[in-house]
């Protein structure tokens, strides 16, 4: 049986993954999908934590798994909002690179 | 078994999700995330999360990936050419990764309950979704309505976002 820290450090990993992702890529969508590994491995261990602490009825707790809704729901917005800016930013400059948006940079 | 399983979709996972972070081309990145979040939602099976699996591999494998991968054809993004691959930026993200994952070896290792066995539920063949649904609508009626607001200020902030011209 798998344990609870087998499920911590397969979530460990799959975060330190997307945080990898979204340092060393240049290219804005990919660090977008570094973000949303990044957000599926906190889902992971949220959904770990609320089936390893059972209620005294002997039931998973169930709020654990409500707050991962919430925040599948809240990445879904994030997506569509980012995506739109991405959009709009090509738009503008014709480029998904980030070493192309330097407008801002001191 | 379960924990053969839990092992094979975990792997199958973590490899897809290096696949994203290392192929080139964007689609081949995008097609490797649905695969990693499919498999996700397996480890989900295997915690007993039905629900939150089935909404995994529809929100995030079928929504979610179908407007990056229609964002990836819109903008016709090509394979990226290699670059100079820039040693300070690679250096620096091995820096922050490795010391972000010592960190949490030494958090996990001492947890106090790192080797507890699952604990078995009390009614294995209970409804998930509906104690997910009566968790959802008794004890976090007011975030859910909230949510429902922020969707609706998302889909406008997208649809002024997309506009040609802003006034």
């Amino acid at each position: 049986m798998p344990t609870l820290a087998h499920y911590l450090i397969v979530s460990g990993l799959l975060f330190a993954i997307g945080l990898g992702g979204v340092l060393l890529r240049r290219n804005i969508l990919i660090i977008f999908m570094g973000l949303e590994l990044m957000l599926n491995a906190a889902n992971l261990s949220l959904v770990a934590f609320s089936r390893f602490n059972l209620l005294a009825d002997g039931m998973p707790n169930y709020n654990g798994q409500v707050l991962v809704f919430f925040i599948i729901t809240v990445a879904a917005a994030e997506v569509a909002v980012g995506l739109a800016i991405i959009v709009a930013l090509f738009r503008a400059k014709q480029t998904t690179h980030v070493e192309d948006l330097n407008t801002l940079k001191f | 078994m379960q924990l053969a399983l839990f092992s094979i979709f975990s792997l199958l996972m973590l490899a897809f999700a290096l696949g994203v972070i290392l192929l080139r081309n964007p689609v081949s990145c995008a097609m490797s995330l649905v695969m990693s979040f499919v498999a996700l939602a397996a480890v989900f099976v295997t915690l007993d999360a039905y629900f939150i699996a089935v909404v995994q591999v529809l929100v995030y494998a079928g929504a979610v990936m179908v407007l990056f991968l229609f964002i990836i054809m819109l903008l016709d993004l090509r394979e990226e050419k290699r670059r100079r691959v820039r040693l300070s930026a690679w250096v620096g993200g091995g820096i922050v990764v490795g010391g972000f994952l010592s960190a949490l070896t030494q958090v996990i290792s001492a947890l106090p309950a790192l080797d507890v066995v699952k604990p078995a539920v009390s009614h294995p063949m209970a409804n998930d979704v509906a104690l997910v649904g009566f968790a959802l609508f008794r004890n976090f009626n007011l975030p859910f309505q909230i949510i429902g607001v922020l969707l609706l200020v998302a889909t406008v902030g997208v649809v002024l976002l997309s506009k040609k011209e802003l006034k």
